[in-house]
């Protein structure tokens, strides 16, 4: 199977060992990784932020990279449910996220390639949990984690992308791995990408209270599927000198005894 | 908080006077009472509600009807909105057509006059917020008694509601009692001495200063939940029973409906009666349902006007994604399941809608064109709940992203989008500035100067030590982790 690696910007940039995680799992798993080097950003930003003609920009660039493989996967569920859910909007809604007056109803030439790729390639697009449960068909992915976990569900994936149990059960059947429940673990966090900046107060306000709630679960670490969420909660964990590691799904599923 | 003015937008919605949404949240947010009192109230309705919709084998099955019957209505308003007025009229009443708050509150003021009375008793009605009537009212000389017993609270308390359904959720009961004492005495019978903080006690506080109102006041106000378009029927739902004794004993009833409120025929209720009572209180039932047509001789009013209000509703249903706002029918649901009302309340939205539909209606409502207003739609981390939970399927993320877009955007924030737009467009310019960013990365304070995006990051969070290469560069280097 031919699987390209959608890495993300964020974690492009700010965290490769998630990326390099992805691709020891997939490869322990008999997966061809590759990673479309034209690649740059979904542009969810942008769209959330309301600048959708530059997001879709990136949404074209991003359709025209990932066209032709069996599988793109991602480790970041807000990417993915970017994607699979907003493009075809973008695509196909001439009337969603255009500016005030303004009418496309008739799609030029260039618009009506782009919705025929985003068709073609959107369905193609898992998180990465997603793909080893449902593509893969793996829970048991053969790893190994000696420590004491919570999960946080991001909003995206548990909400966006409907997830459900899907990394718990990847989670469960780690060895070793103590899975601890979260209070409150559907609760946003409060990253909710530039809201994070453009409402400071209550961003950090949603926050605090969700690490309240990991630091009561006595875990060691707070594993979540997208590392915006975890960039916000581990950040402001560092901040109060929480003692709780953050890491991101891959990481924990790509140790295996003797690397752990 | 300032007098209440009407703004400039397309409707004319009470605009508050707030600033924007940024800080009259964050002042919230630092009030430790009010997080309080707004956190137990919601996590125990939100809890309320889980368990009653649960319940419900064929719970989608309903929202899906809800959905479906008020785009039905709302594609084909017109012709609905003819044939209630005609029946209506046929059963005895009379119709009123309000363009804006304005008209609205003109045609009001002018029939309570018309009868002579200078007060009013008012069942509790967004509509009637909407429009500011109570203090347009107040300037034609007429009071207006609010027999609702948060809006009873709220209107001794010369507060302003904070949530549709409970508006008085940011009071505890040891507030409400200390109001009770200062001020019941000043609009009719004062509360008993030795009051106590017991909700019994409380509540029969309140009934005993509202039973005089209803046996001596003669001109009603109401809102409705729903009007019938086939029988010309309004439907009222409520909780405590000031809502049947407004709609019955007064001679003269007049009620402010938006001319999203209409369904087709009795049949459809069947749908909102399940759906609203589970969504608002959690209850399977709510205990008042009171219904009328018209006037009947001898029992109840005996007059009977239906104002239709606008005020910015054809507006929206003219937006083909934003029009879906127009289908709630005010629940709140999506409030209580809010993280972000949980932690602002309901005063920093500015509006009388607050919370996530408040996001998407005040806007479309009244414009963007106050610093609160453009901030509204961005007064959300696009979690989702509110969409989850709403009886009538409206999504609220996606309206506000849609309405994110059309939001004046600052300059300086256009610039830095589109040059992140033109970087991200090829990935060899943003892998320069990723080898960039690895090669300052020592040079990143922990804390960074304000005012600025950074700086509202740094101030309460660690900005995440920066790689010393990119993972393309450590693909490209490795060929993939290969050597």
């Amino acid at each position: 199977m031919r699987v390209a690696l959608f890495i993300t910007c964020v974690n492009d940039t700010l965290f490769p060992e998630t990326g390099k995680a992805v691709v020891t799992l997939l490869r322990r798993l008999g997966c061809e990784v590759e990673f479309p080097r034209a690649q740059t950003c979904c542009g969810q930003m942008h769209l959330n932020t309301g600048y959708p003609r530059e997001s879709l920009r990136l949404a074209r660039h991003f359709v025209d990279v990932f066209s032709g493989y069996d599988a793109v996967v991602t480790p970041s569920g807000s990417c993915a449910a970017m994607v699979r859910e907003q493009y075809p909007k973008l695509a196909h809604s001439p009337h969603f996220a255009a500016p005030a007056g303004a009418r496309r109803l008739v799609p030029t030439r260039a618009g009506r390639e782009f919705a025929a790729a985003v068709d073609e390639v959107t369905p193609r697009v898992y998180d990465l949990s997603e793909f080893l449960i449902d593509v893969l068909e793996v829970e048991d992915v053969g790893a190994y984690f000696p420590h004491r976990v919570t999960y946080h569900p991001t909003c995206h994936s548990l909400r966006g992308l409907r997830l459900g149990d899907r990394p718990l059960r990847l989670l469960r059947a780690v060895r070793g791995l103590e899975l601890v429940d979260l209070p409150g673990a559907e609760e946003c966090c409060g990253f909710g990408g530039t809201f994070a900046v453009k409402n400071p107060a209550m961003s950090a306000a949603m926050g605090t209270d969700k690490v309240r709630n990991v630091l009561d679960t006595g875990a060691e670490v707070l594993c979540a599927a997208d590392n915006s969420c975890l960039m916000h909660i581990g950040g402001t964990l560092r901040r109060q000198r929480g003692g709780v590691r953050v890491m991101h799904l891959a990481e924990i599923l790509a140790q295996t005894e003797g690397r752990a | 908080m300032g007098a209440p003015k009407a703004s400039t937008g397309r409707g004319h919605v009470v605009d508050l006077g707030m600033p924007a949404f940024p800080r009259s949240s964050a002042r919230a947010a630092a009030d430790s009472q009010l997080r309080f009192n707004l956190r137990k109230a919601t996590h125990t309705i939100r809890g309320k509600r889980a368990n009653v919709v649960a319940e419900l084998p064929d719970w989608l099955e309903l929202r899906a009807a809800g959905k479906a019957i008020k785009d039905h209505t709302l594609r084909n308003l017109d012709r609905y909105l003819i044939q209630l007025e005609r029946a209506v009229t046929e059963a005895g009443g009379h119709v009123h057509w309000a363009a804006d708050a304005d008209e609205a509150n003109r045609i009001v003021t002018d029939l309570v006059k018309a009868t002579g009375e200078t007060s009013v008793v008012k069942v509790k009605s967004m509509a009637t917020q909407e429009i500011g009537l109570n203090e347009a009212l107040h300037e034609a000389g007429i009071t207006a008694y609010e027999t609702d017993l948060a809006e009873l609270i709220v209107q001794l308390g010369d507060d302003r509601p904070s949530h549709i359904l409970v508006p008085a959720i940011h009071r505890n009961r040891a507030e409400i009692r200390e109001i009770f004492l200062d001020h019941m005495g000043e609009w009719g019978r004062p509360a008993p001495d030795g009051l106590g903080d017991d909700p019994r006690a409380l509540a029969e506080a309140a009934r005993l200063h509202l039973r005089e109102r209803f046996l001596t006041t003669k001109v009603a106000i109401s809102g409705a939940n729903f009007m019938v378009a086939e029988t010309g029927t309004l439907v009222v739902l409520e909780s405590e029973g000031n809502g049947r004794m407004c709609l019955t004993l007064p001679e003269t009833l007049i009620s402010v409906v938006g001319i999203e409120k209409v369904v087709p025929t009795w049949r459809d209720l069947e749908v909102f009666l399940q759906l609203l009572p589970r969504s608002s209180t959690g209850e399977r039932m709510n205990p008042y349902t009171s219904t009328w047509t018209g006037v009947t001789p001898g029992d109840g009013p005996r007059e009977f006007h239906l104002v239709l209000l606008d005020n910015g509703r054809t507006d929206v249903l003219a937006d083909e994604v934003g029009r879906q706002a127009l289908r709630c029918i005010r629940c709140s649901a999506c409030l209580n399941v809010c993280p972000v009302y949980e932690r602002a309340g309901g005063h920093a939205y500015g509006s009388v809608y607050p919370g996530p539909i408040g996001a998407i209606l005040t806007p479309q409502l009244r414009g963007m064109d106050t610093p609160l207003d453009a901030s509204l739609p961005y007064a959300s981390s696009l979690c989702g709940a509110c969409y989850d939970v709403c009886p009538v399927a409206i999504d609220i993320p996606t309206v506000l992203v849609h309405l994110r877009a059309r939001a004046p955007h600052e300059p300086a924030e256009r610039a830095v989008m589109r040059a992140a737009s033109w970087l991200l467009a090829r990935a060899n310019r943003f892998g320069a500035v990723q080898r960039l960013a690895s090669r300052l990365r020592r040079l990143i304070p922990r804390r960074a100067p304000g005012p600025g995006p950074l700086a509202a990051w740094t101030d309460t969070r660690d900005i995440p030590p920066i790689p010393a290469e990119p993972f393309r560069d450590w693909w490209d280097r490795t060929e993939g982790g290969a050597r």
